[in-house]
């Protein structure tokens, strides 16, 4: 049924060994091997982050600096490709952010971070190479585009993420929601942000790689933190209607359709000081004006049968034309049924419209629900 | 017990009436199970007609009728709990007793020792 997927071409973080040390089922993903769970399987590994900790391998993601003359100069230079507000990110600060492309739509998602006398920016494992090639198109010499591949990265997500963390570094539990850190963990420099992609209260570590394993261990080692695979960070994120780059969010969606206008700050929008000046500007302007044709939205359907990935949406249970489509679709452990998101038509997109998904040719009702499902637990 | 190179153990509990579930390892695979949409009782099928619906937290999978004839029992327990298959495949979360009209096919199913070997 399954055969080896760890094949000699798969790139590995530096956590494999201790992935396969602590039974992690190794799939393919972006180009690495990857732990798609451990023995505690998908739902106990969800439900335990929600309760308790997990630790998460996302070494595969890309980890970039960029530096020039000052803080200032690189994020002058650095809003030219996104649609946020970098200039007035204070140090020690870190926001979301989107790379458009010239038609408005999304290129990737990522995180970026005042960092002080530089810019750190977290992408996606399976954008890092294009985005690190239009950052150097764009931005280089002014700006030096330094890929960081010397360091692990983990997430540590859960109600008990500080004590796990503050245990080994006390200054962790200073941290508010988004805020950045250089840290001291036993002589090893991590950098620290209070964030994640789960919903939960949690921070996202930086390790260089040579003390990854040992930096994790300790954390293992802290009451209550297991680790977590890539299915349970799916429907964790997915309850906490967090996009996916590829499914729920892509080059052909703009970011008002994909419901992310709230990381557009003012500054760069319509009569904004800084206002434009990001490729497909005048395209996602034009949404903010007139707004887009289709919004993303969290799906609930009913009875217990997920809709996944694909499913098509209608407005009535018989005929007509689809007027959308779930982007993502599963089982919501903490939810205890199934949950979805995906696009609909604008004009069906309020909360509580019940529409009806295409399930095996069958149409079963399906409604627009606030997104998150499982209501966030940040430290603000 | 009689087992399909679809995971599927067969039981025999007459001529007149096979109980039907998927294997220890089926349920491994498929990881935990949060949906299963049952034939209704009294509906005629043909052999590998897709005839149960199960969903795991990781994908949606068929299980196809082993032999024609018609459904005379399903286990309803199971669309309320679906996480019994994982906890008792081979056992409480049997999936459906057929009545066949055809029993050749059952010649070929493999006994528990291919089984084992078939799946390594």
């Amino acid at each position: 049924m399954s055969a080896d997927t760890t094949s000699s071409d798969l790139k590995k973080t530096p956590l494999f060994d201790l992935h396969q040390e602590l039974g992690g089922k190794m799939v393919p993903f972006a180009g690495y091997a990857m732990p798609v769970q451990y023995p505690m399987g998908i739902m106990g590994e969800h439900s335990h982050t929600r309760t308790r900790t997990g630790l998460f391998d996302v070494s595969h993601m890309g980890q970039v600096i960029l530096t020039g003359d000052s803080y200032e100069a690189v994020a002058r230079a650095f809003e030219t490709l996104v649609p946020m507000d970098v200039l007035g990110l204070k140090e020690g600060r870190q926001r979301y952010g989107l790379f458009t492309n010239d038609a408005g739509g999304i290129e990737d998602d990522l995180m970026f971070a005042n960092r002080g006398d530089h810019l750190f920016v977290v992408v996606n494992a399976a954008c890092k190479d294009a985005d690190i090639a239009r950052m150097k198109a764009a931005l280089e010499p002014a700006v030096t585009v330094t890929p960081v591949t010397d360091r692990a990265l983990v997430a540590l997500q859960g109600p008990g993420a500080e004590a796990a963390l503050a245990a080994l570094t006390p200054a962790a539990r200073d941290m508010s929601f988004m805020d950045v850190a250089t840290l001291d963990l036993d002589g090893v420099e991590i950098w620290v942000s209070r964030s994640g992609y789960t919903g939960e209260d949690g921070y996202e570590i930086s390790i260089p790689e040579a003390h990854a394993e040992t930096v994790v261990r300790k954390l293992l080692a802290q009451d209550g933190v297991a680790p977590i695979g890539l299915g349970a960070r799916d429907s964790l994120r997915l309850e906490g209607g967090m996009c996916l780059y590829g499914h729920d969010i892509d080059a052909t969606t703009g970011p008002i359709a994909a419901s992310l206008g709230w990381a557009i700050q003012k500054v760069r929008r319509p009569n904004g000081d800084r206002a434009g000046g990001f490729p497909g500007a005048a395209a996602v302007f034009a949404e903010i004006e007139a707004g887009a044709s289709q919004r993303r939205v969290g799906l609930k359907p009913e009875g217990r049968a997920p809709m996944r990935e694909g499913v098509l949406l209608f407005k009535e249970a018989e005929g007509g034309e689809p007027i959308g489509r779930v982007t993502s679709g599963g089982f919501g452990p903490t939810v205890g049924g199934p949950v979805a998101m995906g696009y609909v038509s604008a004009d069906l997109s309020q909360v509580g419209t019940t529409l009806f998904g295409e399930l095996r040719g069958k149409r079963q009702p399906i409604t627009v629900h606030a997104l998150p499902f499982v209501a966030a637990n940040f430290k603000r | 017990m009689k087992y399909t190179e679809e995971h599927e153990w067969l039981l025999a509990e007459s001529d007149d009436l096979i109980t039907v579930g998927i294997t220890n390892h089926a349920a491994e695979q498929l990881g935990d199970v949060v949906f299963v949409e049952l034939p209704e009782v009294g509906t005629e099928v043909s052999k590998d007609d897709e005839i149960v619906v199960i969903e795991s937290v990781k994908a949606a999978s068929d299980i196809l009728a082993p032999l024609d004839g018609e459904i005379v029992e399903v286990n309803e327990a199971l669309a309320d709990n679906p996480g019994k298959v994982n906890e008792d495949p081979q056992g409480e979360a049997w999936f459906f007793k057929i009545k066949p009209s055809d029993l050749s096919p059952m010649d070929d199913y493999m006994d528990e020792a291919g089984y084992k070997d078939f799946i390594g």
